[in-house]
């Protein structure tokens, strides 16, 4: 008999723990005080994280943490399988909730929003359905999840329910159900020809069971919703028009939650459902990795257009994801593992990015690069904390993005393609390019100084303002930390860059 | 215990007779005596599919007359869990009904109305539950004039569409007969097992085709499958608000459910023309999940968007018969279950907004959720369940559906079940738009002078549906076992 | 001849134009009053068809006699017990149906299927 905190049960106990509180937000959320349920959400938190942590050693040690719960369809369980790449992205996922929690309590009641509890609740729900997407361990369970995931960030990108936010949102839904329904349909196929959905690392579809020239077919049904998801050029445009809802909200679809899971998606899907085998012969990978290619160019030099902070950085993560998409579609150890790894890199590094662009925002209200004149003297280690991500995000040795993205290059190279690399190389340029000048615009001394209350102020318009408030300052300066020391030490803490690592070998049968 | 068959269907019926006098003595003692009968038909109900499940297929002899002589009772796990999901539906109905009895002007009409919508029950029970096929048509003309009635009752317009329906009804039922008589003709028999015996022998294939083509447009009629459904809309949306859940949730699944029995049970897979019928079956489903669902995103009175849906969801379970395989035909039924309660939530809780701001036009329900959580909560998870999003029944019953399709390689009807859901999402997340994000139009709340509302009678169904989508949802697999139980050997394998 | 007709299919012929005619009548007669009689003949047209199942050559009526004992001389009573409750039916719906008539002849003051339509607005139909 299973103990309820036995080690197989704490994967159930990682996604209950978040739906339970998704549910007592949104009874009691307006019945008692806001400290009230901001608690229950800490609580879940921190619960959460100590769940994931409590599972590191034995994922590390190479237990296979198995659990099958009931029969979800005839044939088929709803069944959690702890392995290490759903690892990487549970431990980030639960360690950035608690962060972004914080900080949307600091945001929220800084900026005096409205709807609180639903956005609490809708939040702890998208965390729930990323934790089903981390440890599922067949495409059903993998895919009830991803649909939940879907339908719970629908009302976070509405959340200002005005005009702009509804259509913001009609456009989410269009691309996220349509490329949701024809995966559906793709795994349909799949268990069709296949007989069976587990995933297995290095994929289960052979050609004797899918003829080829459907493969390719069915390959794009089901890594559509995951590149929908990542948003991989040309089926972006739904994450910057999201970019209306709250800054948290960005983060969280930037960073920790959705574009993640379409990232984590495509993986599962190109290496543990079609494998690199598979993948290869049907020339799937090769166009997806080429779309990525593409994806990384054409969205930095859209970047470097973009006057409004958000949307820069939103197209920065177009860019960012499709390393990700890229490093799985190489097909090899290294860069399967880079790949991973990036999902965890850049989680920090595009996080504080974000929450400096929100404690920029809700201290002075403003949105545009071209009007932070100076603002980094008035807000200097939010700015410090912007200023050391961007550096991150261009990959410099000794920040988090090095070590992802030399991965990555590492494996372009074994595989004998050199253009993928070069690609990568040129793209963290491009990224200094349009991410540096932000800092150089925030720092910069304007000719006329003014004192104001005795005090050395560049632009007259930031007087009023001080440094954010602590409950956004802490976090940032929190993820920024942690993405310098992973940069340093990769393998801090919680072990992940030998999860990634191992994930690649388990995928290429590399023992 | 022996007798529960027929008690299912006789307790109903004695009730509602029983009522017409009640009501005259006192008006709340009749309605109780009806509750009660069909609270013990769901009970019954109950008992009797647990017995199925142990024990097997039932055959109940009314009278104790040898077969194929009198009329027999049949329940295998199929019908049975319909008989518990029509008298669950039924029971809840009756209890909602009690909110709109204002608009009744004398006590005789609200009566009737009571007695009218009992019958309904016992007709839908009956056309489930009985074996013979000229039983089936008179169960069925009991559904059809209550039906009739039910949508009269709804006022003006009502009135109209009823007259259209029983035109249209009254062909079906007309064709059914026909098709009765020429089956009968060729076998002599009127008992579905011992027809389908002498049907089986062979040789009798023009007729059963003759009997066929006038069989399926009866139930397309009588279930709204297209082209047939042109009946349908209006008589959904203008029919007695406290009826509308069954009538919308129900009457339209057991013609489906005796078509199943006429294609599958008495006709077989043996029969020559079997998969051309099919074939034509499915092209009417199709047609069908598409037109219906495309009708419905340019409406704007819920109701109508809701009969549309309708249009198109008979078709998912139509297909599932199309494409005949029992793992298909497990979904349709699964489908069948579901989408009783998601249409019959939405209609609960379309009644729910009506009865307390007196609209129906999705405009109107700006931000509503702030009044009505629980209702507004109920209308999302039914609303999801018919885009098909899990880990609602919707899906699972989609899922059935597609991996039969895939299986049996008919790759247009998965594509046309994914196209059907995505159009679905077009008009239902228009919908929950309305519900939560739309500015909010302040109506205001109807006060009731000489009638007092009964809380927890709209609450309760709309809660039952609730659970129900969602349990049904989680519990799909035990339920595609008991039907299994039944329709392992059915179909095309 | 024309009983020789008869006596062979010629019989199932006549109720199945019955059954036309009245299908028809639904269809195309702009009169409410009228659709409903032609359903009625629909109907009734069914009813034929069955008791002409139940005929045969030789048979009397279904009423047990002491001179007759084969059943073989008797005609078959079942049709005839069906049909019974098929015009009980067919009264029943048409009934309902004349009830219907009432109430939309008094709101409307008219049975004519256009003339209705205009004035209750077009998006019903």
């Amino acid at each position: 008999m299973l103990g309820l905190f036995s080690l197989s049960m704490r994967p159930v106990l990682a996604v209950a723990v978040s739906l339970i509180a998704a549910g007592l937000i949104y009874v009691l959320g307006e019945r008692i005080h806001a400290d009230g349920r901001e608690g229950i959400t800490i609580t879940a938190a921190v619960l959460k994280i100590i769940l994931v942590y409590s599972m590191i050693p034995a994922v590390l040690a190479g237990t296979e943490i198995k659990i099958e719960l009931f029969r979800i369809v005839k044939g088929i369980s709803l069944a959690f399988n702890v392995d290490a790449a759903g690892m990487v992205f549970a431990c980030i996922a639960s360690t950035l909730w608690l962060l972004t929690s914080l900080y949307s309590i600091g945001y929220m009641r800084g900026h005096g929003e409205k709807n609180q509890t639903g956005y609490f609740a809708a939040f702890a729900m998208c965390l729930s359905a990323t934790m089903g997407i981390c440890f599922a361990a067949n495409l059903i369970t993998f895919f009830i999840f991803f649909e939940i995931l879907t339908v719970a960030t629908y009302p976070l990108v509405v959340h200002y329910r005005d005009e702009e936010g509804k259509a913001s949102g009609h456009k989410y839904l269009a691309y996220t159900l349509i490329s949701g329904q024809i995966f559906f349909a793709g795994i349909v196929v799949i268990y069709a020809t296949c007989g069976t959905l587990d995933f297995v690392p290095g994929g289960f579809v052979t050609a004797d069971k899918l003829p080829m020239q459907w493969a390719l077919l069915v390959f794009f049904m089901m890594v559509g919703a995951g590149i929908v998801k990542a948003g991989v050029m040309p089926l972006h445009s739904w994450l910057p028009a999201a970019m209306v809802a709250p800054t948290p909200v960005s983060a969280l679809l930037h960073a920790v939650a959705v574009v993640k899971a379409g990232a984590f998606c495509t993986l599962r899907v190109v290496l543990y459902v079609f494998g690199p085998e598979m993948a290869k012969a049907c020339h799937g990978a090769e166009i997806l990795a080429w779309m990525a290619v593409i994806t990384i160019f054409v969205s930095s030099f859209i970047a470097i257009r973009k006057d409004n902070l958000k949307a820069r950085l939103a197209f920065s993560t177009i860019g960012q994801l499709s390393y990700i998409v890229l490093g799985i579609c190489i097909l090899t150890p290294a860069a399967a593992a880079g790949a991973l790894y990036h999902i965890v890199a850049h989680a920090f590094m595009k996080i504080t990015l974000f929450m400096a662009a929100g404690a920029i925002f809700v201290t002075t209200h403003k949105k545009n690069i071209s009007d932070m004149v100076g603002i980094g003297r008035r807000m200097p280690i939010t700015m410090a904390a912007f200023t050391l991500a961007s550096v991150g995000i261009a990959g410099f040795p000794f920040f988090a993005g090095f070590a992802s993205k030399a991965n990555i290059i590492f494996g372009a190279m074994a595989a004998n393609k050199p253009l993928f690399a070069a690609t990568l190389v040129c793209s963290g340029l491009l990224a200094a390019v349009y991410l540096l000048p932000v800092s150089i615009i925030a720092f910069k001394k304007q000719p006329a100084e003014v004192h104001v209350d005795g005090q050395l102020v560049v632009n007259r318009d930031f007087a009023k303002y001080g440094e954010a408030s602590k409950l956004m300052l802490i976090p940032l300066v929190i993820t920024c930390v942690i993405s310098i020391l992973l940069g340093i030490v990769p393998n801090l803490g919680l072990h992940l860059y030998d999860f990634a690592v191992m994930a690649g070998n388990a995928i290429f049968g590399i023992l | 215990m022996n007798n529960f068959p027929a008690l299912i269907v006789v307790c109903p019926l004695c009730a509602a007779l029983l009522n017409l006098v009640l009501n005259r003595i006192n008006e709340k003692l009749g309605k109780a005596v009806i509750v009660l009968s069909v609270a013990a038909s769901l009970i019954m109900s109950v008992f009797v599919l647990a017995q199925v499940i142990t024990t097997g297929t039932i055959h109940y002899h009314m009278g104790n007359y040898d077969m194929p002589l009198g009329i027999e009772f049949v329940i295998d796990t199929v019908n049975g869990l319909i008989v518990v999901l029509v008298s669950l539906i039924g029971f809840l109905t009756l209890l909602f009904s009690d909110n709109f009895g204002y608009k009744f002007k004398t006590r005789l009409t609200k009566g009737a109305a009571n007695t009218v919508l009992t019958l309904l029950i016992v007709g839908l029970l009956g056309m489930t539950l009985t074996g013979d096929v000229f039983n089936l048509y008179v169960f069925l003309e009991i559904t059809s004039l209550s039906a009739y009635c039910l949508i009269a009752l709804g006022g003006e317009r009502g009135i109209f569409s009823a007259f259209r329906y029983l035109l249209v009804g009254t062909v079906a039922a007309t064709f059914y007969l026909l098709g009765v008589a020429i089956l009968y003709g060729v076998t002599g028999t009127l008992n579905m097992a011992d027809m389908a015996d002498i049907l089986n022998e062979g040789g009798k294939d023009q007729a059963m085709l003759l009997a066929i083509c006038f069989l399926v447009p009866a139930f397309g009629i009588k279930m709204a499958l297209f082209p047939f459904h042109g009946w349908q809309p209006s008589a959904y949306s203008y029919s007695e608000a406290g009826a509308a859940p069954l009538i919308t949730g129900v009457m339209g699944k057991i013609p489906a459910y005796a078509m199943f029995r006429y294609l599958y049970c008495i006709y077989g897979t043996d029969f020559k023309y079997f998969n051309s019928i099919l074939v034509i079956v499915g092209v009417f489903s199709v047609f069908g999940m598409l037109y219906g669902s495309i009708r419905a995103i340019a409406q704007t009175d819920i109701r109508k968007i809701l009969a549309y849906s309708s249009v198109a969801q008979i078709g998912y379970i139509s297909l599932g018969f199309a494409i005949g395989t029992p793992i298909a035909l497990c979904g349709a039924f699964l489908h069948m279950l579901g989408h009783a309660f998601m249409k019959g939530g939405l209609f609960f809780c379309t009644g729910a907004i009506r009865h307390k701001f007196g609209t129906v036009n999705i405009e109107d329900f700006g931000r509503i959720y702030k009044k009505m959580p629980l209702t507004c909560g109920t209308l999302t998870i039914a609303a999801l369940s018919m885009v098909g999003i899990p880990p609602t029944v919707g899906f699972f019953s989609k899922w059935y559906l597609g991996s039969a399709a895939a299986m049996q390689g008919e790759w247009i009807y998965l594509a046309v079940l994914v196209i059907s859901s995505l159009l679905n999402a077009i008009y239902f997340f228009r919908l929950i738009e309305k519900v939560f994000i739309n500015e909010d139009k302040s109506l205001k709340e109807r006060v009731y002078d000489e009638f007092k509302t009964c809380g927890w009678k709209l609450v309760l169904p709309v809660v039952v549906c609730f659970i129900a989508i969602l349990g049904l949802g989680l519990a799909n697999v035990k339920i595609i076992d008991i039907l299994m139980l039944s329709l392992k050997g059915v179909g095309l394998c | 001849m024309i009983n020789a007709f008869l006596a062979q299919d010629g019989i199932y012929l006549l109720t199945v134009i019955l059954l036309g005619l009245g299908l028809a009548g639904i269809i195309v007669c702009n009169n409410y009053m009228k659709k409903l009689i032609c359903m009625n003949i629909m109907q009734v047209a069914v009813i034929f068809f069955f008791l002409c199942l139940g005929q045969k050559n030789g048979g009397t009526i279904p009423v047990a006699m002491d001179t007759i004992i084969h059943a073989a001389d008797y005609i078959n009573p079942l049709p005839h017990g069906l049909m019974l409750t098929a015009i009980v039916v067919s009264l029943g719906t048409t009934g309902v149906g004349l009830a219907l008539l009432t109430r939309i002849w008094e709101r409307f003051g008219t049975l004519e299927e256009d003339e209705i339509i205009q004035v209750k607005g077009e998006d019903e139909v």
